[in-house]
């Protein structure tokens, strides 16, 4: 064996096994799903058409193959709701995402400035949510949150509002409920970057005539910066196409996408719009991966 | 600029205040004692080197100084003002960091002006000031970089124009080339000494490296357990030692522990268990007590094969007989260890003086060691 090849076959396989998962497991569903996204509706089991059978010989799969069209697109594009609903799905994302910032940020600043004993009992109180399932975490919101539930109960024994306020169904409730179950995806990443954080930088930062503020401004923020990447990223994209907060905790009257995804497929059985929907989808996330990935890859060069 | 280019006051007015005393200053961490009420002078202009095993409280002082820590008891007077309260970004101190603390986000040039900037100094000015110190350490044409992308040294270079750039009264370095490899450390501390006498600055060097704190320093703090066991310059520090510690610290000695028997024209006679009866000048310092230890460099011993040449009075040198058992080659000196008869071990080491030299002794071979009373130190057990 030459010097060169470092491999050998068992890391080789190693190094190759991730990319067979890649493949296996998103690359040929994705690959459904835009077939599928080609195909054209129809009433019948299974409701769309062309089916391909590989049975049947050259000429009908090439006909299969000319039946695809992009007609499912041109709807999602010519059609206002979907538009809207995409629209809706990137603002409510962003906006549970810089109040994900603005309350994890502090969270994950004093883990880090915890004494070092400390650290894992806090890490675990971050955690913990995870032992119960998402899906009843949310429904105790609904719990909380209805006409005559504990927040109400509360905010009238303090007098704090004399008539119970209406917080179901509206985009408050939402964000409490997004804010709630991401919490952990932004605190997390941020905690691993502040906790790396050499102390004797914000030592020098003071001794240089920064002020506590200033240090903050001038060293600690722009080192966070990759972390706060990371769980902005983390929490956005998935926050995208969330489809279970809003869908139990806000109104009904604005969709965001993965809603409007979910009535094509259940509600209006049109699974080749609703394929399409989830292509676009994809398409769309892919931006912000894109820039985090040049970011990231101007971070690697610069060390 | 504020306390960069301000004369303060008190320093015109009381001309003997020196630039920083530390009064009685003490720190515990818990229930450990890490400084213990240290007082010490600093005078303008000094390169001051805090000398100690690790642990010493060395590290603690200097952190006080900086303002890292506050000290539970006594002063830190700046020109005659308390600062031992006072948080680490208004004070007119500066420290190089033993990691440099470089930040890692910003390149050479905005670290070095990271201080500047804080002071609000005019760009243009700020701009004059980089290029001068850049010039200073040998950085011109690497303003750009990164930390990362410069060799230690370089980062070391970058560390100390950071922390002189504000000008600062005092500057404090805490084991400002320890992370150096020792050929670098050599031309370094060189560096460091020319740059300390061309700014005029006040220097506090931390190190626990004894031959760097006697290059650079005109006077050495030693510290044991939180408290100074000696200042002193370098020679007084390495020829008279206050107390066995020092002396056992700085440098290699024979230790022979004995008792003095007669006291009489400057003269001690010690009579010991493993060396017999040693003459030693008597030190100005020396308590009552009877049990002391006679402390011998190992380059004062001379070793002969014969008893020396001239024919010494009694009591005028020391003269002890023995074998060599063990023999170390190290270049420029040779280090040899005689079992004296009387049981004693003695090291003495010998100047490699010529290529091949006719004070080349064997293993088990018979020798006589000698040295004069001036070269005893006689102290404290």
């Amino acid at each position: 064996m030459s010097a060169r090849n470092i491999f050998t076959r068992p890391a080789r396989l190693a190094a190759i096994a991730p990319y067979g998962w890649m493949v296996l497991f998103f690359l040929v569903p994705f690959g459904f799903v835009l077939k599928l996204s080609l195909s054209q509706v129809v009433n019948a089991q299974p409701p769309y058409l062309p089916v391909f059978d590989l049975g049947a010989g050259w000429q009908v799969l090439f006909a299969a193959f000319s039946a695809l069209s992009l007609d499912n697109f041109r709807l999602l594009l010519s059609d206002n709701l979907y538009l809207m609903a995409g629209l809706r799905s990137l603002t409510v994302a962003a906006t549970a995402t810089a109040l994900l910032l603005l309350i994890g940020y502090p969270i994950a600043y004093a883990m880090a400035r915890l004494p070092r004993r400390w650290q894992p009992l806090a890490m675990m109180l971050v955690i913990v949510p995870f032992w119960t399932s998402f899906l009843i975490r949310v429904y105790a919101w609904i719990n909380i949150l209805q006409h005559d539930g504990l927040l109400n109960q509360v905010l009238l024994a303090l007098h704090i509002v004399s008539e119970p306020v209406v917080w179901l169904s509206t985009d408050t409730a939402m964000y409490i409920g997004m804010v709630y179950s991401y919490l952990p995806f932004m605190i997390l990443p941020l905690y691993a970057t502040l906790s790396k954080l050499d102390p004797a930088l914000l030592e020098a930062a003071a001794d240089l005539g920064s002020s506590p503020l200033q240090s903050f401004w001038r060293v600690t923020l722009p080192l966070s910066l990759p972390g706060v990447g990371a769980g902005a990223l983390l929490c956005f994209i998935p926050l995208v196409g969330e489809f279970v907060i809003p869908d139990l905790l806000a109104g009904s009257d604005s969709l965001m996408i993965g809603q409007t995804l979910w009535l094509e497929f259940f509600t209006n059985r049109d699974w080749p719009v609703a394929a399409a929907t989830a292509v676009m989808l994809l398409l769309i996330l892919l931006l912000p991966l894109v820039i985090y990935d040049r970011f990231q890859r101007r971070q690697m060069v610069r060390s | 600029m504020g306390p960069l280019s301000e004369t303060t006051p008190q320093a015109s007015a009381d001309a003997a205040l020196p630039l920083l005393r530390i009064d009685t200053v003490g720190k515990q961490f818990g229930g450990f004692t890490a400084v213990d009420g240290v007082s010490l002078d600093i005078k303008a202009g000094e390169f001051f080197a805090l000398l100690g095993p690790s642990g010493c409280g060395k590290t603690t002082l200097l952190r006080m100084l900086a303002g890292f820590e506050t000290p539970d008891t006594g002063r830190i007077l700046l020109h005659g003002e308390d600062v031992a309260r006072m948080p680490p970004h208004q004070r007119p101190v500066n420290m190089m960091f033993q990691s440099y603390a470089l930040f890692p986000h910003l390149n050479v040039r905005d670290n070095i002006a990271f201080g500047l900037r804080r002071a609000g100094m005019p760009r243009a000015e700020i701009n004059a000031r980089v290029a001068e110190l850049l010039a200073l350490v040998r950085l011109e044409g690497l303003e750009k970089r990164r930390p990362e992308q410069l060799s230690g040294g370089q980062r070391q270079r970058v560390a100390l124009a950071r922390a002189v750039a504000r000008r600062p009264q005092l500057l404090l370095l805490d084991e400002p080339l320890a992370a150096l490899d020792k050929k670098l450390r050599d031309s370094t501390q060189r560096e460091l000494l020319a740059l300390q006498r061309k700014l005029g600055l006040t220097f506090i060097v931390v190190t626990h490296d004894q031959d760097e704190a006697m290059t650079l320093a005109d006077r050495i703090g030693v510290m044991n357990a939180g408290r100074l066991a000696q200042v002193a310059t370098p020679r007084q520090l390495y020829e008279e030692p206050r107390s066995r510690w020092v002396a056992e610290f700085v440098g290699d000695v024979n230790i022979i522990e004995g008792r003095i028997e007669t006291r009489e024209a400057g003269r001690l006679r010690v009579t010991t268990q493993g060396a017999g009866a040693l003459t030693a000048l008597a030190p100005r310092h020396l308590g009552d007590a009877a049990d002391v230890c006679v402390a011998i460099r190992p380059e004062k011993i001379r070793v002969s094969q014969r008893a020396p040449a001239q024919d010494f009075a009694a009591g005028t040198i020391n003269r002890l007989e023995g074998t060599i058992a063990n023999v170390s080659y190290l270049g420029s000196v040779s280090s040899y260890t005689i079992a004296l008869d009387g049981g004693a071990t003695l090291r003495a080491s010998l100047a490699n003086a010529a290529r091949v030299s006719a004070d080349a002794y064997a293993v088990g071979q018979r020798v006589t060691a000698w040295f004069a009373p001036e070269d005893c130190i006689v102290l404290d057990r």
